[in-house]
């Protein structure tokens, strides 16, 4: 847009101006016809639900008869009854839920990205049997996340999980722990899990990062002696940067999602309740598809928010390091 | 043309007339355990006597993912399954869809136990038919309680005091991971009838009456809930807060835990050839509340229902009037042990000795407290949230029970703003 009205302030001859707009026309229509096919699969596959997910979440619409229902405004979000503030927005189970669900990301993306650094330096040095490393570290990812916290949920049973039995038999625990149970390691466990399991991803993408980094940087700081320390936050961690950034929010992204995990570990339990439990318990378990619509379309909102602040964020980092 | 126009309707004459002859019904039957064999083997004899065909689709195992496959399937007026297979909590959520049984059921109905038939009616009309029934009962280990000299108890201070003496006698022994009872304490429906039947033993209602009142709030369901809290962590393990029937089971069936609250099924699995505590199992009515209090079993069990939608719906009725019929139940129970719903089963000689214990259960049946389904209509699954979530609060030690019997009392009326529906 900005680039077509430079264009069109800068003396350009009458001719030259009609010969290159309709150069520009035709390379535009043929851009847009190269965009077009994935444009409407888009907007079918992604656009359609979502756009239906906002207009139902102005509805009362109920699962037992979704071809009836009114239009009620906000009232999903915020409604007064007689005095009484109700809706979404007043819930303290969804500001729980939304709490929980922040906590989880941020606690569990900041430990994968940083065991995701240290896993990935390890797999970028020359060993031996570092093809066959680099494809066990990836076992936690391929496996299917309900399967694994199916396992997970068996392995920390608190009468018969080998987890316990195995901090027993080293004495470092008088009794077995209620991990998925208690409410204040519940959450911890979760995030536990979170990270068995995706920690490979982030080592996956950094180790990426970590190949395309020339190897002359490098030696010029050996020859410099440089400490490796040293080197590792003035050299390898900026060059990485941008690929970490795109990993993080990848993972924020996932995270902020977070629902299987948390459903298999701990059920509908309002003290683990992620925001996209919440929305399922309300869309399926209570049937109150306009609710359940809401609450979607507020982690919709949530999400696009948070991505916007990190990217921002990340940017402004990024143009501050060149000096 | 006219030879053309004969022949179509020729043609559509002969697809009309087979139709009626013999049509193919789908039912979901559950695939859990033996069920879905037990279940093949009655469809297949209706079949042959009528000679239709009968298709069984399975269904998730999980109660709440059936449910809401039930919901996409009927919400979008799906004429797929003719013959549903539902908890007797579900009438109400999916009585919109389902077709009033009334005229055809009413010969039958009278026969089967009062409670189940009143789960199977919504207001006053009859959606679904009865069964198999199933309550909660009390597991004990006959071997420990004469090893420690006690008899079965009869309330819950009773089995306070004996799982008590038998937690601490058997660890004396060296057996540090013995505990006195075990039951179902996570958040999820399970914890709603656990909890149903400690509130309701102490005379302390059914959290809400069967005109639609919200009655929880009250001190018997408040000292209750107290009794309850405070088993945890004494002779139950922390654990069982986020225990489900099977984990409760694996502690009672690995026999470290004199006491379990569990449904019939786990009968057949503890005296099976494989269980260590085989023939040292006894099952009793879960205890009163006090003296004053009553035995109280929280009701399940499966009702079959025919869809609205049902392309066939004479004969889905039939296939239900069968399978629900005296016939079929007594070969359920003698096979499958699956607890008839037809009273005077109880007393079937038959029944008796192939599963002794069913005849023993029929006061269990009869005095067995049934879930607020009915009063509370589509709201049943919040009003069931908001209690199981109460309760965890308290059995937790995150609320004292009065406080959130107090909030529980606000949230239910609340959610019952403008009526039930």
């Amino acid at each position: 847009m900005t680039s077509a009205v430079a264009q069109e302030d800068a003396p350009v001859p009458v001719a030259a101006r009609g010969r290159r707009s309709s150069l520009t026309r035709s390379r535009i229509r043929a851009a847009w016809a190269f965009i077009a096919p994935s444009l409407i699969i888009l907007a079918l596959i992604a656009g359609w639900p979502l756009a239906r997910t906002i207009w139902f979440s102005f509805t009362d619409a109920n699962l037992n008869n979704l071809s009836d229902y009114e239009f009620i405004g906000f009232e999903n979000y915020l409604a007064n009854y007689d005095g009484e503030w109700l809706g979404l927005l007043t819930d303290p189970d969804w500001w729980h839920s939304v709490w929980n669900t922040v906590w989880f990301t941020l606690v569990s993306v900041s430990i994968e990205t940083v065991l995701g650094i240290v896993v990935a330096l390890i797999l970028n040095a020359a060993f031996p049997g570092r093809g066959l490393m680099r494809a066990i570290i990836l076992i936690p990812w391929a496996i299917p996340t309900i399967v694994s916290a199916k396992m997970w949920n068996w392995m920390l049973h608190d009468q018969f999980g080998v987890i316990n039995d195995m901090l027993l038999r080293l004495g470092l625990i008088a009794a077995p722990i209620t991990w998925t149970a208690n409410p204040d390691t519940a959450l911890w466990t979760v995030v536990m899990v979170d990270v068995w399991k995706t920690t490979p991803f982030m080592a996956l993408l950094i180790l990426a990062a970590l190949q395309m980094l020339p190897g002359d940087i490098y030696e010029a700081a050996k020859v410099d002696g440089v400490h490796p320390v040293r080197v590792f936050f003035r050299v390898t961690l900026p060059l990485i940067k941008p690929a970490l950034l795109v990993a993080v929010i990848f993972r924020a992204l996932d995270s902020l999602r977070v629902f299987d995990l948390i459903y298999v570990l701990t059920a509908n339990s309002r003290d683990t309740m992620s925001m996209s439990v919440y929305a399922r318990q309300q869309l399926v378990d209570f049937q109150e598809v306009g609710l359940g619509s809401a609450a979607s379309t507020l982690i919709f909102l949530i999400i696009a928010l948070l991505v916007v602040i990190t990217l921002a964020a990340g940017r402004v980092r990024l143009g501050e390091d060149p000096r | 043309m006219p030879r053309l126009i004969a022949s179509l309707g020729f043609a559509a004459g002969i697809l009309a007339s087979t139709s009626a002859w013999a049509v193919e019904i789908s039912i979901s039957c559950s695939a859990l355990g033996k069920e879905y064999e037990i279940c093949k083997q009655g469809v297949d004899a209706w079949a042959k006597k009528t000679g239709n065909t009968v298709k069984i689709v399975s269904t998730p195992n999980s109660a709440t993912e059936r449910l809401a496959l039930y919901q996409q399937l009927l919400a979008a007026g799906a004429s797929d399954i003719d013959v549903f297979q539902i908890d007797v909590v579900w009438t109400g959520i999916l009585a919109d869809h389902l077709m009033d049984l009334s005229a055809k059921g009413q010969a039958d109905i009278d026969d089967h136990l009062p409670a189940m038939v009143e789960t199977s009616r919504v207001n006053g009309k009859l959606m679904a038919m009865p069964w198999f029934a199933d309550a909660g009962l009390l597991y004990y280990r006959q071997d420990l309680l004469d090893k420690y000299k006690r008899p079965v108890p009869q309330t819950w201070a009773d089995l306070t005091e004996t799982a008590r003496l038998i937690q601490d006698g058997e660890r004396k022994d060296g057996r540090g991971d013995f505990w006195g009872y075990v039951w179902q304490g996570r958040a999820y429906e399970g914890l709603t009838t656990n909890a149903l039947e400690w509130v309701a033993s102490f005379g302390g209602g059914a959290i809400v009456d069967d005109k639609g009142d919200v009655t929880i709030e009250n001190p018997k369901a408040a000292e209750a809930l107290k009794a309850a809290a405070g088993w945890v962590g004494t002779i139950t393990p922390e654990g069982v807060l986020n225990y489900t029937e099977e984990e409760s089971r694996g502690v009672f069936q690995a026999g470290n835990a004199a006491f379990m609250r569990n449904w019939p099924y786990a009968w057949a699995l503890a005296q099976g050839t494989d269980s260590t505590i085989k023939g040292k199992v006894g099952i009793a009515p879960l205890p009163k509340g006090g003296a004053d209090g009553r035995n109280a079993g929280t009701l399940g069990g499966q009702l079959l229902a025919v869809s609205k939608y049902s392309k066939n719906a004479d004969a889905a009725t039939d296939l239900v009037l069968y399978l629900t019929g005296q016939q079929e139940q007594k070969r359920r129970a003698v096979e499958g042990s699956f607890n008839p719903t037809i009273v005077s089963l109880y007393s079937d000689a038959d029944i008796a000795k192939a599963n002794p214990f069913i005849g023993d259960l029929v006061d269990v049946f009869t005095n067995a407290v049934a879930r607020p389904a009915t009063a509370t209509g589509q709201n049943y699954n919040k009003v069931s949230t908001e209690f199981f979530n109460a309760v965890h609060q308290v059995l937790s030690k995150r609320a004292e029970p009065a406080q959130a019997l107090n909030r529980l009392d606000r949230d239910l009326k609340r959610i019952k703003r403008d009526g039930w529906k």
